[in-house]
């Protein structure tokens, strides 16, 4: 079970994360940072704090629940759905530059849902995809802005991000599914 | 299922901006779900399963609140909603829950349909189902007609109220409100006071509630009373004061005139006397109590307008509720059975 990102990286990817959007951004009135449930949330907010400690200005965060927007919820005529949660987005993102936020991008249908969710909550300027780890697989065209760490993986690997907000520790560590 | 880049759902995160804490929360990998094919009576659920409806219908008010107040996930899906009863709240309520969810619903009502010559209930669901709905919410004014359709279709059924027996979305409403406002059900003295016997509200309300951990105090004149509610873990007195002193909740139930074929009451003024809700009365109760009402009012009869539009009353906002509890029951039951 390789760890491939310890403690001390995930900070320091998110903290480059954060120079990446100053650099170029310049201006971060417009922007606000929606982290997608459940470990898009935790980044989100980190990359808040840090673009706080960098320019001194505050981004609004909001968090996004795609489980009703899923290409795969009627799909299975036998099995409960996955638990839904709240969706909390406080400001409206009409006319703002959104960074969405998740912690690994795979397939890109949770970006997918994602982005159909959030042009239900009005018209963004623009839409940036921020990732921690981008583990290759697509299946959609869908391509990230910022990514901490292009890993290279087989399909039958899993990836797990594990956060302290969540896990208790931060780390990325690659296992074998097949295992 | 989707590939698992963030597979486990969270608990609630920290407010923004601030530094992070180091709590562990506990991930729930397994997706949950009802074990029941339809939603018939509270007494199918577990307190998991209220709980699990709960929370999935505190996430869908946000739906409500969006510039666009509507979701693709029942897209494809067929609703139909069976009226053999008059209705203008829960049928709106399930109506509008499901076009947020994107389904496509249709209305059937008593009077609209071949009820009028003599079909039978048996008959009418064995139609619909032939026209192969994913869904159906009955309401009848027989007790076990969900039941019925439940047994004689592939469809999911929701009972949306069947005769005097059950009402359990109103009740999944009225705990969602009760939550919402207490934030717990242990130790919290809930008072329903009204047409008892009558009621359905009361039969899913108590089943409900005591699940929870609730102290249930019923309260209604002798000749409207249901026997043995001591069964049922709830203590029932014909003393208003005593159903209001200290009460955390009082929910009121109307008097069901249409119900009623014999002489129950003397009249509607002598049970107002009685019985019906007053701010006066109201002073018994707990100074952070709620009234409230699953509709429709009697004003008047079992409440007094000062009462139901006074500082007390949510019954408004079980209302709101009404539809974030349908659209997480529809939600649930079409997602299907947990193993």
């Amino acid at each position: 079970m390789p760890v491939v990102m310890a403690t001390d990286q995930v900070a320091r990817t998110i903290t480059r994360i954060a120079h990446q959007v100053v650099e170029r951004h310049h201006v971060l009135d417009d922007l606000a940072l929606i982290g997608i449930r459940t470990r898009g949330v935790p980044v989100a907010r980190r990359l808040a704090v840090a673009l706080l400690e960098i320019t001194g200005a505050s981004v609004p965060t909001g968090v996004l629940d795609i489980t009703l927007y899923r290409d795969d919820l009627m799909r299975h005529p036998v099995g409960p759905h996955p638990i839904l949660r709240k969706t909390e987005i406080e400001f409206s993102i009409d006319d703002r530059r959104i960074l969405l936020v998740d912690d690994v991008l795979y397939t890109g249908r949770t970006i997918r849902a994602a982005l159909d969710a959030l042009i239900d909550f009005g018209r963004p300027r623009s839409i940036e995809l921020i990732v921690l780890v981008d583990r290759g697989h697509r299946e959609l065209p869908i391509k990230a802005d910022y990514v901490g760490k292009n890993l290279p993986t087989s399909l039958r690997e899993s990836v797990q991000v594990r956060l302290v907000e969540v896990e208790g520790v931060d780390e990325v560590v690659i296992e074998d599914a097949s295992d | 299922m989707l590939p698992t880049d963030g597979a486990g759902r969270d608990p609630d995160t920290q407010p923004a901006g601030r530094a992070v804490s180091p709590v562990v929360f506990p991930v729930l990998d397994a997706p949950m779900g009802l074990r029941t094919k339809d939603l018939l009576s509270i007494s199918d659920l577990s307190r998991e399963e209220i709980l699990l409806i709960l929370d999935t219908a505190e996430a869908m008010k946000e739906v409500g609140s969006r510039p666009i107040k509507k979701v693709p996930t029942l897209r494809g899906k067929t609703v139909v909603n069976l009226f053999f009863e008059a209705s203008t709240r829960t049928r709106t309520s399930f109506e509008i829950a499901e076009k947020r969810l994107s389904a496509d619903t249709l209305n059937v009502t008593a009077s609209g349909s071949s009820v009028v010559k003599g079909e039978s209930l048996a008959d009418t669901v064995l139609n619909l189902e032939a026209m192969a709905p994913d869904m159906i919410v009955v309401r009848h004014a027989s007790a076990g007609a969900g039941h019925l359709a439940a047994r004689l279709c592939r469809a999911r059924v929701v009972n949306a109220g069947d005769g005097m027996h059950e009402h359990p979305t109103q009740a999944l409403l009225d705990a969602l409100t009760i939550r919402e406002r207490k934030g717990r059900f242990e130790n919290l003295k809930v008072s329903i006071i009204g047409d008892l016997l009558h009621s359905r509200v009361l039969r899913s309300n108590v089943l409900l509630l005591r699940a929870l951990g609730a102290e249930v105090c019923a309260c209604g004149p002798t000749t409207l009373m249901l026997p043995d509610m001591a069964r049922f873990g709830v203590r029932a007195t014909t003393s208003i004061d005593e159903a209001v002193d200290g009460a955390d909740v009082i929910m009121l139930l109307r008097i069901q005139l249409e119900r009623m074929r014999g002489c129950f009451l003397p009249s509607q003024r002598e049970y107002f006397q009685f019985f019906g809700m007053t701010a006066a009365r109201l002073r018994r109760a707990k100074p952070d109590v709620i009234i409230m009402h699953p509709g429709p009012m009697n004003r008047g009869v079992e409440i007094e307008s000062e009462v139901a539009d006074g500082p007390y009353s949510v019954i408004l906002e079980q209302v709101a509720n009404g539809v974030a509890v349908r659209m997480a029951v529809l939600y649930l039951l079409a997602g299907g059975q947990q193993e």
